[in-house]
């Protein structure tokens, strides 16, 4: 696959910034043209991953999401979002739906799973104390 | 987030306006709760204006479809647009919140 766009935005990891995140990879996206649905997915999955960022991976200082989005051949569009955070070492148990550590704080646990859901594929790698990338694909089926 | 409500006979509705994730979670979570403490048995949220909702609000409607059901009451939704519908069809809360 030839790389035909690609940018990367490094963010600070807090509340508000997840905001920014999916509207800024959306309108990246918009000239391949993708359906509604397509960018709504992509919006969502994009908020979901910053979020985690944000809520999740620097309990004790700042910190930063950073977010690559490529695009292979006007089509496959893959979005890695990266934080240096506390990381975690279950990564099968942080995708089950529902697990979260933070469900005094009413978080759903669903984030991995909206991810899974709304991308073609998702790859999360995590290390404690490293931190955690997460790396989706979707091919954009729609061309106007 | 704006809000704005009315109640009849005991059914709240509160519209939304905004969009429903992390950074709104927090001042939605205040309003519902405030909202539900006044007698309420059915509590109506109408999504007309709200463009997006990802996980953090499914875990805002989790927490007010709790308090009211410990209270004898029920949430419902109504106006969901297709992304939000889908989060709701992925998340299985329409096994749980009815939408009207």
């Amino acid at each position: 696959m030839k790389l035909t766009n690609h940018v990367k935005i490094n963010l600070p990891a807090v509340v508000g910034n997840e905001g920014f995140a999916r509207a800024a990879v959306a309108a990246f996206c918009t000239p391949l043209s993708p359906s509604l649905e397509e960018i709504n997915d992509i919006k969502t999955a994009v908020s979901e991953a910053v979020t985690n960022v944000i809520a999740h991976a620097y309990p004790e200082r700042s910190g930063e999401a950073e977010v690559e989005v490529a695009i292979y051949d006007d089509k496959v569009i893959t979005i890695t979002v990266t934080d240096e955070g506390i990381g975690f070492a279950d990564v099968n148990q942080a995708k089950k739906p529902f697990y979260t550590t933070k469900s005094a704080e009413e978080h759903s646990g669903m984030g991995f799973t909206i991810m899974e859901a709304f991308m073609d594929e998702l790859e999360v790698r995590s290390e404690p104390g490293r931190g955690t990338r997460v790396t989706m694909r979707k091919a954009i089926k729609q061309h106007a | 987030m704006e809000f704005s409500s009315s109640v009849k006979d005991g059914v709240v509705v509160v519209a939304l306006d905004g969009e429903l994730d992390e950074k709104s979670a927090g001042q939605t979570r205040e309003f519902l709760d405030k909202t539900i403490r006044a007698n309420c048995h059915r509590l109506i949220l109408d999504f007309k204006k709200v463009a997006f909702m990802d996980s953090t609000g499914i875990g805002v409607l989790l927490g007010r479809y709790k308090k009211l059901t410990q209270a004898g009451a029920e949430l419902c939704v109504t106006n969901l647009n297709s992304q939000i519908d889908k989060v709701f069809r992925i998340s299985g809360l329409y096994q749980i919140i009815k939408a009207v």
